[in-house]
């Protein structure tokens, strides 16, 4: 009576199939992404000591260690970060909470959507034009972050309106049916409830733009610097150029010396995911509901 | 008469882009009592109760014409200011609402909305607190968890918290959209008893589509049939001598 019936077995089969055509592509995706971590760390894992971290190259750059480097991403990541998140959470929530459904509004979503595909080669003559020559920061950290802040922009606003959009309708209504106005709405339930949401987008954003090279090739990287930056009107060295120009510019680079800067760079923005993480964590901690 | 009602309508017409939901409606709404409004799904009575408290209008299609009073004053017109309606205008939901924050929270949220004096002690809102959740006979229920979250209530505690929060801000006037339908028994019959309390206190205007529920919880019954008021009277009157046979035949069950 409950035995299978031919039927029953075909789609067994079928089902086999199919899950087994998802798990391929799945492991298409991942098992790159093993490789890669896996040359890099066996490779560049015998550079990484202390002094790597916290001497300068040397000798043309084939010896020594990333500290101008180092330090040099840190910096164009915080400063583009200051500057990219007041400005795209504050858009983001104007246009999720304020801005009426009208064509304008969908036109300005439609705009930034696009703007979040425009190559960053573009955003890097954008950013010599603008605020290189333009503003005449010159080639420094503050026009290499303010370009790497424009072009975090369109994904910040995204990721952010998406978690202010994720808060029910019914929480909104609640409170303007009470006598709320807009602002107090956002303020004491719309922020609160998106609050770990839109800071996880926006710092994996942001480090995201750690390893970018165009946008600060014209606008503030230099190949090479034997000081530290002092303030934001200086160039820096940056991990991402460093590596481009020992691994393709210099001679006599030794074998392993890219591979340890490439795991520097990766090593550093897997810690600022951290970073989110566990501050999201702990925000969800907080919440008492 | 002395006491203006609670609610008075003239010639209000409303329309949803070019569809017109009401037709003319003129109703009085006497105050101190409860006002059950009935009438077929679709008939117009969340749009007109919605219209009291001005919630269509955020809808950018909504059109109006005509008048609505609440106790004598206009709720539309450029003097008017929507908080101040939304304060004095308490407004029910069919699904429970309350806000993602402690009970205790919730029940404060429109009081602290609205205080223009100094920010209350400790003590103070503990008194507003429970006696809010008193009158809505929640606090024995409550009162070891205020902290706790809204959201981990039963559906019966959450809407007697969602009425709750409202009577911190001492609104004259309550109006529930169909409050019980989604309750179990059980709870409906706690909320209609909670009503029932509220009585006197408070204005009243329940949607219901529970002809029973409207029968044994309000003293007037008002009957709306495609977007017009058919009839307003006493329930009593209404369910035992309806005086249009529209309503009749509504109320002996001939329009599912
Ligand atoms: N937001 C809206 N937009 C357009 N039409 C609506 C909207 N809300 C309600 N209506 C229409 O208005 C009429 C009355 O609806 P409603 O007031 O919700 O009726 P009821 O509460 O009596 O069931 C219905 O025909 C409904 O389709
Ligand atoms: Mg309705």
């Amino acid at each position: 009576m409950f035995e299978a019936r031919p039927i029953n077995r075909q789609n067994q089969t079928i089902e086999r199939i199919w899950r087994g055509v998802f798990l391929a592509m799945t492991l298409v995706l991942v098992i790159p992404v093993l490789v890669i971590l896996g040359v890099l760390v066996v490779r560049g894992g015998p550079m990484i000591s202390w002094a790597f971290l916290t001497t300068e190259p040397t000798n043309g750059m084939t010896e020594g260690g990333v500290l101008p480097a180092l330090l040099g991403t840190i910096a164009l990541v915080l400063v583009a970060l200051i500057a990219s998140v007041p400005v795209g959470v504050a858009a983001a929530v104007y246009l999720s909470e304020y801005a009426a459904d009208n064509w304008l509004t969908r036109t300005i979503n439609l705009a930034i959507i696009n703007l979040a595909g425009v190559p960053s080669i573009v955003h890097a003559l954008f950013g010599l034009g603008a605020f290189v020559l333009f503003f005449q920061f010159g080639t420094s950290i503050l026009a290499a972050s303010l370009t790497l802040a424009v072009m975090a922009l369109p994904v910040v606003i995204v990721s952010t309106r998406e978690s202010l959009q994720a808060v029910p309708m019914a929480f909104r209504e609640a409170c303007w049916n009470m006598g709320a106005t807009r602002w107090q709405t956002i303020r004491t339930v719309v922020l609160p409830n998106s609050i770990s949401g839109i800071l996880t987008g926006v710092i994996l954003e942001v480090s995201r733009t750690a390893g970018e090279t165009a946008p600060i090739m014209f606008t503030g990287a230099a190949f090479f610097l034997p000081f530290l930056p002092q303030s934001v009107y200086d160039q820096t060295m940056a991990l991402s150029l460093h590596l481009f120009v020992i691994s393709t510019q210099v001679p006599g680079v030794p074998d392993g010396l890219p591979y340890g800067v490439a795991l520097v760079l990766v090593g550093i923005v897997l810690l600022m995911n951290s970073v989110s993480i566990a501050f999201r964590t702990w925000l969800r901690g907080r919440k008492k509901w | 008469m002395a006491d203006p009602a609670a609610v008075q309508t003239q010639a209000f017409n409303l329309w949803y882009g070019t569809f017109q939901a009401l037709y003319d409606v003129d109703i009085t709404v006497a105050a101190g009592r409860i006002t059950s409004l009935i009438g077929p799904s679709g008939c117009g009575k969340s749009t007109l109760l919605r219209s009291i408290n001005r919630i269509t209008e955020r809808l950018g299609y909504v059109r109006t014409t005509g008048s609505i009073e609440v106790y004598g004053h206009p709720i539309i017109g450029p003097a008017v200011s929507l908080v101040q309606v939304r304060k004095q205008i308490g407004m029910v939901f069919q699904r429970p609402n309350p806000l993602p924050l402690s009970i205790r929270e919730n029940v404060l949220f429109g009081w602290k909305l609205h205080n223009e004096g100094p920010k209350a002690t400790r003590a103070q809102e503990d008194e507003i607190v429970e006696q809010a959740l008193r009158t809505v006979l929640l606090w024995d229920e409550t009162k070891d968890r205020l902290a706790h979250t809204a959201t981990g209530l039963s559906l019966e505690q959450q809407q007697k918290l969602c009425i709750a929060r409202l009577l911190p801000v001492k609104p004259r006037l309550l109006l529930m959209d169909e409050p019980c339908s989604a309750l179990d028994p059980k709870g409906t019959e706690a909320v209609e008893e909670l009503i029932w309390t509220l009585r006197g206190a408070y204005t009243i205007l329940l949607v219901t589509h529970n002809m029973a529920q409207a029968r044994r919880a309000s003293d007037d019954c008002a009957f709306m049939l495609m977007g017009r008021l058919v009839e307003h009277r006493s329930t009593n009157e209404l369910f035992v001598a309806p005086e249009d046979p529209r309503t009749g035949d509504y109320i002996e069950g001939r329009y599912g």
